[in-house]
């Protein structure tokens, strides 16, 4: 699988770091944050990114996208993940978008997914019950009605939950909390009776929102009781590509710090002289290194439909949570008082890691499942 | 067929016709050949498989046909490594020749020294060694005093060199000396090949810590270099001296192998020897503090290799490399040491033996292997060393 990438995706690249940097810069978060935006993301730019294909990178063309690929997605990903841009992609176009084309009927695909790639069909995915990331983990229970089901129960932690126009809920047939069979996806409108949503603002400024599912009738996606099919798949696709995210943001971090070590001067001299900050800063290259190569081949991997897509996933996880974390922290400390400061934008870079950290699971999930699926 | 594929069928099945089942099993640090006028074979089917190898040029499979090597492109390179793992085989031979001066010669050597040299390395016929460090010159490598004097129609050398790994067993040592005591240190230095087989040449082993010897000081009175064994310009040295530097780090690091073959793989699959000593709960490692501990070196030691790769694809499709050598030697070795001190963990007091009786094959060589394993982020420039040289080459850090 390749590790470099190819003439049109370092255009796609270069196309997206420019779009990012004019277009949603860390000022347009600040601001989105100030003004407490009742979308959380700004809409014009949403419709901009839609012009350029983003909602669709990785729909088929046969149902309205681009079909550029997850690589190609990757790449956009990491420009949006160096500026903190907040829009949907990773909610709609990711996972939403992907639980319908991985479970989703002909019928559901040929009418949702050009809705999604054109940009007016905002979707979620309703998973967790927990703290913790737990895939397997719904109590929410999917009742057969008819052609419909009935769903209750608790979500939390569910992303852009409070603008999504469908809600994906990951809710079980048969079986008990943990248990990976008997899960079944059931799609709902998030207008539906029954749907009582609170909308979480979280450390980063971004949103997730807790909601609540008393009888709410939706649609099934899949095949009842076999939803963790769908959800292994979509999860990993959603885990790889907000790792891209991850690297973006920690090389912008890790660019931003040597930039400071380089200028702060103290005793004199340029503070980057000092061997004990030289030393932790040639450490954080190469974790960011090995972070870049890890996520290019989990993106490849997704795009040759390899068999090793679960063990890349977690290898990129908890690697990208790690250095993100280290990044970001060893940030603030560099950047000493200043650091501290809400004016200056390097604790943004902590608060939005320590949120991607959670989401879709911390590294102590993803080392013990590296670890499962190599048999130890 | 591809040209690639009829390739592999023709190496597949040439070394399944010259390779000796005995040099398919796995290979104990005592079994290594070297090379040299000092080798002896203690199993004749290494000396036959070395010749069948060398004759092919497969013992230096990327060099020139004309200086003795394979003339093999990466990607056939890469096939080569690939059929060789495939079967089990050792390397026939390993080595200073291989891993860092015949590099060298081919990047700075003269047409005269590669047609010199270059052959009978590859032939195994002679081993290297490498003068670097001194007793006073060791992180601060640039400070070395060995002399080495212009009288008339040859070079005369004094002085000394140390941690000169193999030297008992080498026949020549490529050694930095200084030419110009006035010039500021970095000036003043010379590349040299000196032939060991005289006597103003003394090699004196040096017992370590592992209970082994593979180190020794290097004595020079009065010894003679002759002119044309002078790569490089005059006082120019310190430039040969660093690109050979950047050949022994990514050996070190495992680079040079193409991320193939895993650092210590004779010592077995960690997770599985950890399951072996400690035992399995639901199909995983028992102790969870040591699992977690496995965990991270593995996935590092996977995340290393997808990086040593991307390196050489990145340097393979025109990109400059965005990353240095200092990287991979210093997270390659720092990964390998801690992968050692998993493996004394795992297995407890069994990791601990000395004697040779009481303890298995492998746990006895563990015990030696680990110790061993220290020099690794101290030979080549220690891991400080290369953290400074990232800190500068790569991020642009002030001084």
């Amino acid at each position: 699988m390749p590790l470099v990438l190819n003439e049109e995706q370092n255009m796609l690249k270069d196309a997206a770091k420019d779009f990012c940097r004019n277009n949603m810069p860390i000022t347009q978060l600040r601001k989105l944050r100030d003004e407490n935006s009742e979308a959380g993301f700004d809409r014009e730019t949403w419709s901009q990114m839609v012009e350029l294909g983003w909602a669709g990178i990785t729909i088929p063309e046969d149902f309205g996208g681009l079909g550029f690929g997850y690589t190609g997605m990757g790449v956009v990903m990491e420009e949006c993940g160096r500026t903190l841009a907040c829009s949907p992609l990773l909610a709609t176009a990711a996972l939403g978008a992907g639980c319908i084309l991985h479970g989703g009927n002909d019928d559901q695909k040929n009418e949702l997914l050009p809705r999604v790639a054109g940009g007016e069909l905002l979707l979620a995915l309703a998973l967790e019950e927990t703290p913790h990331h737990s895939p397997y983990g719904a109590a929410t229970v999917a009742e057969r009605s008819g052609d419909a089901y009935n769903v209750t129960g608790s979500k939390k932690f569910v992303l852009d939950g409070h603008i999504a126009n469908k809600i994906i809920v990951v809710a079980r047939s048969s079986g008990e909390a943990g248990d990976r069979e008997g899960l079944t996806l059931v799609m709902v409108d998030s207008d539906a009776d029954g749907v009582d949503i609170t909308r979480t603002i979280m450390a980063d400024s971004r949103n997730a929102a807790n909601i609540e599912f008393s009888k709410v009738q939706g649609e099934l996606l899949g095949e009842e009781g076999k939803g963790a099919d769908v959800l292994d798949q979509v999860l990993d696709i959603g885990r790889i590509l907000l790792s891209s995210e991850m690297l973006g943001g920690l090389q912008e971090c890790f660019e931003r710090t040597i930039e400071y070590l380089k200028v702060r001067e103290q005793f004199g001299v340029p503070i980057g002289s000092f061997q004990a900050l030289k030393h932790r800063a040639a450490q954080m290259f190469c974790e960011v290194e090995l972070s870049k190569s890890v996520v290019l081949e989990a993106l490849s991997a997704l795009d040759e439909s390899a068999d090793d897509i679960a063990e890349l996933s977690s290898l990129a996880k908890a690697r990208l949570n790690d250095t993100y974390n280290l990044v970001s922290s060893e940030g603030v400390q560099m950047h000493g008082g200043i650091g501290m400061t809400d004016e200056y934008e390097i604790g943004f870079f902590m608060k939005r890691s320590r949120v991607c950290e959670h989401t879709l699971g911390s590294s102590a999930f993803h080392r013990d499942r590296y670890g499962v699926l190599q048999g130890y | 067929m591809s040209d690639m594929e009829s390739f592999r069928n023709e190496t597949r099945s040439w070394l399944e016709a010259n390779c000796p089942a005995s040099m398919r099993l796995p290979e104990k640090e005592e079994d290594m050949i070297g090379g040299g006028t000092k080798q002896v074979f203690t199993n004749p089917d290494a000396k036959v498989w070395l010749e069948h190898m060398a004759d092919k040029g497969w013992t230096a499979p990327a060099w020139p046909k004309e200086y003795g090597g394979g003339g093999l492109s990466q990607e056939e390179h890469g096939i080569l490594q690939d059929e060789m793992m495939r079967i089990g085989a050792r390397a026939p031979i390993n080595g200073m020749g291989f891993s860092m001066i015949g590099p060298t010669l081919l990047d700075y050597g003269s047409e005269e020294q590669k047609k010199a040299h270059l052959p009978k390395i590859a032939s195994g016929k002679i081993r290297w060694c490498q003068g670097y460090s001194e007793p006073a010159a060791g992180s601060d490598l640039a400070s070395l005093q060995t002399r080495c004097e212009d009288r008339g129609d040859f070079f005369q050398i004094n002085g000394q060199k140390i941690w000169t790994s193999g030297a008992q067993y080498a026949d020549w040592i490529f050694t930095l000396v200084r030419t110009d005591p006035k010039a500021s240190k970095h000036d003043g230095i010379s590349f040299v090949l000196i032939d060991m087989n005289q006597p103003g040449v003394t090699v004196k082993p040096i017992r370590l810590i592992s209970g082994n010897s593979p180190f020794c000081e290097t004595f020079f009175d009065s010894a003679r270099c002759e002119k044309n064994n002078l790569v490089g310009q005059l006082n120019r040295g310190w430039t040969v001296g660093k690109r050979l530097l950047q050949h022994e780090r990514s050996s070190i690091s495992g680079l040079a192998g193409g991320g193939r073959r895993g650092r210590y793989e004779a010592l077995g699959r960690l997770p599985e020897i950890a399951k072996q000593y400690v035992g399995e709960a639901d199909g995983r490692i028992a102790a969870p503090a040591l699992r977690e501990a496995v965990l991270i070196n593995q996935m590092n030691q996977r995340a290393f290799g997808l990086t040593q790769r991307r390196s050489m694809e990145e340097s393979h499709s025109g990109g400059t490399p965005t990353f240095a050598t200092s990287m991979f030697k210093y997270f390659g070795s720092e990964l390998g040491k801690e992968r050692l001190e998993l493996q004394l963990e795992a297995m407890g007091t069994q990791s601990l033996g000395w004697d040779k009786q009481s303890f298995d094959d492998l746990e006895s060589s563990l015990t030696r292997t680990w110790l061993r394993s220290k020099a690794g982020t101290i030979a080549g420039g220690s891991s400080e060393i290369q953290l400074n040289i990232i800190a500068k080459r790569v991020l642009g850090l002030p001084d």
